[in-house]
């Protein structure tokens, strides 16, 4: 028996990364997966790999910046399924970068398309179907850059808190009619988001993210899919208006002592007293 | 195929309410559990409960507020199953009550040592088994109450973001051991903590409790054990330091204002226009 049993899901962005392995993960357990990107081959490869796992699964190709789109993917998940139990508004990208005064009006503006209004026309088309049979599970894919500055690009940053700010306003509206609306917020997950765009490629991202953190591995995008999986399940039943932090402790805090290549201040055991003691 | 298979688990506060149902949950999905309170007769039931399902678990009589019986509830885990992967650190009370100025200074102290003391214990005393196992995973349940203050329960809103800053701290110091730590922050769920001495009893508190959050149904033992089952298996390995909410939406915001008394849709645009 599958945790996602009879429940039928549309996935952004399941190409690749986070989106590919929560398609599979979830097509394991049950679900039936419209799988959404605009990377065709990719797409495609995401749907043999959901059938080896045991799942049913078709691709529709979707730009995210294009409402139509969106609608289109929705639209496609009733036809085929008959249904919709759950979106994934997780498509991503790492949008403009630099300084602030070097990013453009332009960059700015597809950013937000992307990161913003995309998670914003997956709620609104979402919302009535689910509806319609009882209740629903809407996802994001937010990131720890949503929780505070300085863990992204400017764009990001902002449009990633802004999916939080819009998960808790909309989870308030929905959950008179069941539908639960939870994002979940990444730390340093190896993603070809990340690999593509950095010199060294995965190997040396897998190595560089293995030490940014208190579990000393990068993060898999397998990681985030089980919590995905656990928000699309049943099993989160009373759970609405959450940023699920999937991180390996990055954003617990600042590690004073004790932390591998951080600079040691070595204090004794004990117990520090007032400091007009000796 | 379970969730837990091979794993072994102490849960302190296990007779009742969220305890309990995490170790029905976790005996179903494969663990060992050593159930614990201060509640002989309410554990051996669940012990009981568990074995009639086919699960493994003894009790072991404890009072979190003694370091001794916490070390000696994870040395029985050790002794009786050999090893210890998980901790939940769970029980609770409401603790020193009503208004700030009447709160006695050793109510204020009980409910530290229950709330905030025994999960240091219960982390302090899982590391060296922990370590020994190649890792594990630490929970404690904090509240709704530890991110944001509820008057009238200054006490217990103090000591559970005290559980939350802990796990934090906790978090960042045994990564690298591969021991995550955790914490649940429970809305209104429908405990016998909430429904004990409360006008109308369990059902009063469930018709109250289901109108306080978004989503309209009172929260049950079940939600909780839930959330626990999934930051105690395998399937949360990357997840450490984090303070995970339960509430049914209780924490999300205030409607303060009904979309509907904003118009039906549309923009509202700069004030100086029509």
């Amino acid at each position: 028996m599958g945790r996602l049993d009879n429940k039928v899901a549309v996935i952004t962005g399941a190409a690749s990364g986070i989106g590919l392995a929560t398609a599979v993960r979830f097509a394991g357990e049950g679900a039936a997966v419209v799988i959404g990107d605009l990377n065709e081959d990719g797409g495609q490869s995401a749907v043999r790999q959901c059938r080896e796992n045991g799942g049913r699964a078709v691709f529709q190709r979707c730009d995210v910046a294009a409402e139509a789109d969106i609608k289109a993917l929705i639209e496609r998940a009733v036809k085929e399924f008959g249904k919709l139990d759950v979106i994934f508004n997780n498509a991503g990208l790492g949008g403009a970068v630099g300084t602030i005064e070097e990013v453009t009006v332009e960059n700015w503006d597809r950013t937000m398309a992307i990161l913003l209004r995309a998670v914003f026309v997956g709620m609104k088309y979402a919302v009535p179907e689910m509806r319609r049979i009882g209740g629903g599970s809407i996802i994001s894919t937010a990131s720890v850059a949503g929780l505070s500055g300085g863990r992204g690009p400017h764009a990001y940053s902002a449009a990633k808190a802004a999916v939080i700010n819009l998960t808790r306003s909309v989870a308030l509206e929905v959950g008179k009619d069941r539908i639960r609306v939870n994002c979940i917020c990444p730390g340093g997950i190896n993603t070809p988001l990340l690999y593509n765009r950095l010199p060294g490629g995965q190997e040396t991202t897998a190595q560089f993210l293995s030490q940014i953190q208190p579990i000393p591995r990068a993060g898999l995008p397998d990681d985030i899919a089980n919590m995905a999986l656990f928000l699309a399940s049943d099993e989160s039943e009373w759970v609405t208006g959450t940023a699920m932090v999937v991180d390996g402790g990055l954003t617990a805090g600042a590690a004073l002592f004790d932390r591998a290549g951080a600079p040691q201040l070595t204090v004794p055991g004990g117990f520090s007293g007032p400091s007009f003691e000796k | 195929m379970g969730k837990l298979d091979g794993k072994v688990a102490v849960i302190t506060g296990a007779a009742s309410g969220m305890g309990r149902a995490s170790a029905i949950l976790f005996a179903k999905e494969g663990a060992s559990v050593v159930v614990t309170d201060l509640n002989s007769q309410g554990g051996e039931m669940v012990v009981s409960e568990i074995a009639a399902a086919g699960g493994r678990a003894v009790f072991q009589r404890t009072d979190v507020t003694s370091e001794v019986d916490i070390k000696a509830a994870i040395d029985r885990a050790v002794k009786e199953y050999g090893r210890l992967d998980i901790t939940f650190n769970n029980a609770g009370v409401a603790g020193a009550v009503g208004e700030l100025e009447n709160i006695e200074a050793r109510d204020w102290d009980r409910t530290f040592a229950v709330l905030t003391r025994a999960p240091f214990f219960g982390i302090k005393h899982s590391i060296a088994p922990m370590r020994k196992s190649g890792g594990g995973s630490i929970i404690s349940t904090a509240s709704t109450a530890g991110i944001r203050g509820v008057a009238g329960l200054h006490a217990y809103s103090a000591a559970k973001a005290a559980v939350v800053n802990l796990t934090q701290s906790a978090a960042i110091a045994l990564g690298h051991d591969r021991i995550r730590v955790n914490c649940i922050c429970p809305g209104g769920v429908l405990t016998p903590l909430i429904y004990r001495g409360v006008p109308g009893g369990e059902e009063a508190a469930e018709r109250n409790l289901a109108r306080m959050q978004p989503i309209p149904r009172a929260g049950r033992p079940e939600d909780i054990a839930a959330m626990a089952l999934f930051l105690a298996s395998d399937d949360a390995q990357w997840i450490t330091g984090a303070a995970m909410i339960v509430d049914g939406g209780v924490t999300t915001g205030n409607v303060r204002i009904r979309m509907e008394q904003l118009g039906t849709g549309g923009f509202s645009g700069p004030s100086f226009e029509r």
